[in-house]
């Protein structure tokens, strides 16, 4: 790992619980930004991915075109991909709707349960996946931190671990849900 | 009736004729994993977490349903029934869809516990998402199919504790469903007495009291002492 290492998160069909258990650390997110540089997130204004990213923290699951498009850019520029949180590693809420599909889906809740203008999303919004999938099912994972959310403690021994260049073990330490 | 003498996880043992590894391992403070097993109820070997390995035996065992023998030698503990067991856990998240973060029994559910024990973190088996259906006919209870991991423990307490057995098992593999009478909706089965003790030994937030809202499904098993005074005779 260079000096000071380069950290990312990143939140793809997810609920932002995760990110706002990071933002519970508190006092330590302090301590995190100067121990390492974030380079890209909710926190950061910067608009395309970077190259070269050491820890990237993934929120969410991968449900839509965008998404997918999303984790492969991530995958390919980040050295340790961390699975932050149910929905990134079981697909969880999201996933909820894998057994009826995406087309009823939006029927149900774009055309059936609306009074003004029911019409299905166009263009400019990105199209659901046929499935709703765990990010390990589309790329390699390096770091599992199951949770819904994971706590703040949880998030900071991960970050603490990996910014010191130790691998987190989260098994046994938290649990889905 | 015979006493037998056996070593279990290194530890010389002795019990009577006729009762199972588990019971003499436990009376002995050797932990085996369990899930389907409940104390007062029979027991089916239904979700295999209490396999041991018997030397001489090349398969695995139940703990629960194998009575021991004179001079048998079990172990309980080793990598390949660590890694069995936390396969069989994954297993039993992967057929259904269970999603904790939304479940009545989140916190208060055995086969999150088990996933902790094991270090279950995420699944490398494919989730199935199967269409599953909740049953809310009852008055009191609902029985949501999506969490139930067919370890039998309402069919059992129905027919062995309560002796209506409104409960049973209908269809095979994935495809098989806890079902009320012939399947007919809970809230028109002929035979339930509403007496809830299904509701108190689900594992996991299949069976529930309608009215609590996700992680309130606390299990009130002091509650049911006959189970324990039973045991004898479920056998």
């Amino acid at each position: 790992m260079t000096a000071k290492p380069r950290l990312a998160t990143i939140w793809l069909d997810g609920c932002s619980g995760c990110h706002m258990s990071l933002l519970d650390m508190d006092e330590r997110l302090l301590e995190i930004t100067e121990r390492a540089d974030i380079v890209f997130g909710a926190l950061v204004d910067v608009k395309e991915f970077p190259e070269n990213v050491d820890v990237t923290l993934v929120e969410g699951a991968v449900s839509s075109e965008d998404d997918l498009r999303k984790i492969l850019e991530v995958r390919r520029n980040t050295r340790i991909l961390v699975s932050l949180g149910d929905c990134a590693v079981t697909s969880n809420v999201p996933g909820m709707r894998n057994p009826i599909g995406p087309g009823p889906i939006l029927e149900r809740a774009y055309i059936e349960n609306v009074t003004l203008h029911p019409q299905l999303p166009g263009p400019l919004v990105p199209r659901l996946l046929p499935l709703s999938r765990p990010v390990h099912a589309v790329v390699k994972v390096d770091v599992f931190v199951p949770g819904c959310p994971p706590s703040a403690d949880l998030i900071h021994s991960v970050l603490d671990d990996l910014i010191s260049g130790r691998m987190p073990v989260t098994a046994g330490v938290t649990c889905f849900g | 009736m015979s006493v037998l003498t056996l070593v279990i996880e290194g530890q010389d043992v002795a019990g009577p004729a006729g009762r199972t590894i588990l019971q003499v391992a436990r009376e002995n403070g050797v932990a085996i994993p369990t899930l389907c097993h409940l104390e007062g109820l029979s027991d089916v070997g239904a979700c295999r977490l209490c396999m041991v390995e018997v030397e001489g035996q090349r398969k695995l065992l139940p703990a629960c349903v194998t009575t021991i023998e004179e001079g048998m030698q079990v172990t309980v503990n080793s990598d390949r029934l660590t890694a069995y067991r936390r396969r069989i856990v994954e297993l039993l998240f992967t057929e259904r869809n269970h999603v904790c973060s939304v479940c009545v029994a989140d916190r208060n559910c055995e086969l999150q516990d088990l996933s902790v024990e094991f270090g279950v973190t995420h699944f490398d088996l494919p989730q199935l998402h199967p269409k599953a259906t909740v049953d809310a006919t009852h008055e009191r209870f609902g029985i949501d199919h999506n969490r139930c991991i067919l370890c039998t423990r309402c069919v059992r307490v129905c027919d062995e504790v309560e002796g209506a057995h409104t409960w049973d098992v209908m269809g095979r593999g994935t495809e098989a469903r806890i079902i009320t009478d012939l399947g007919t909706p809970w809230g028109q089965s002929a035979t339930c007495t509403s007496c809830g003790k299904c509701v108190q030994v689900c594992p996991t937030g299949a069976l529930f009291e309608k009215g609590r809202s996700v992680g309130e499904a606390r299990r009130r098993r002091p509650y049911l002492p006959y189970l324990v005074a039973r045991e004898g005779r479920a056998r």
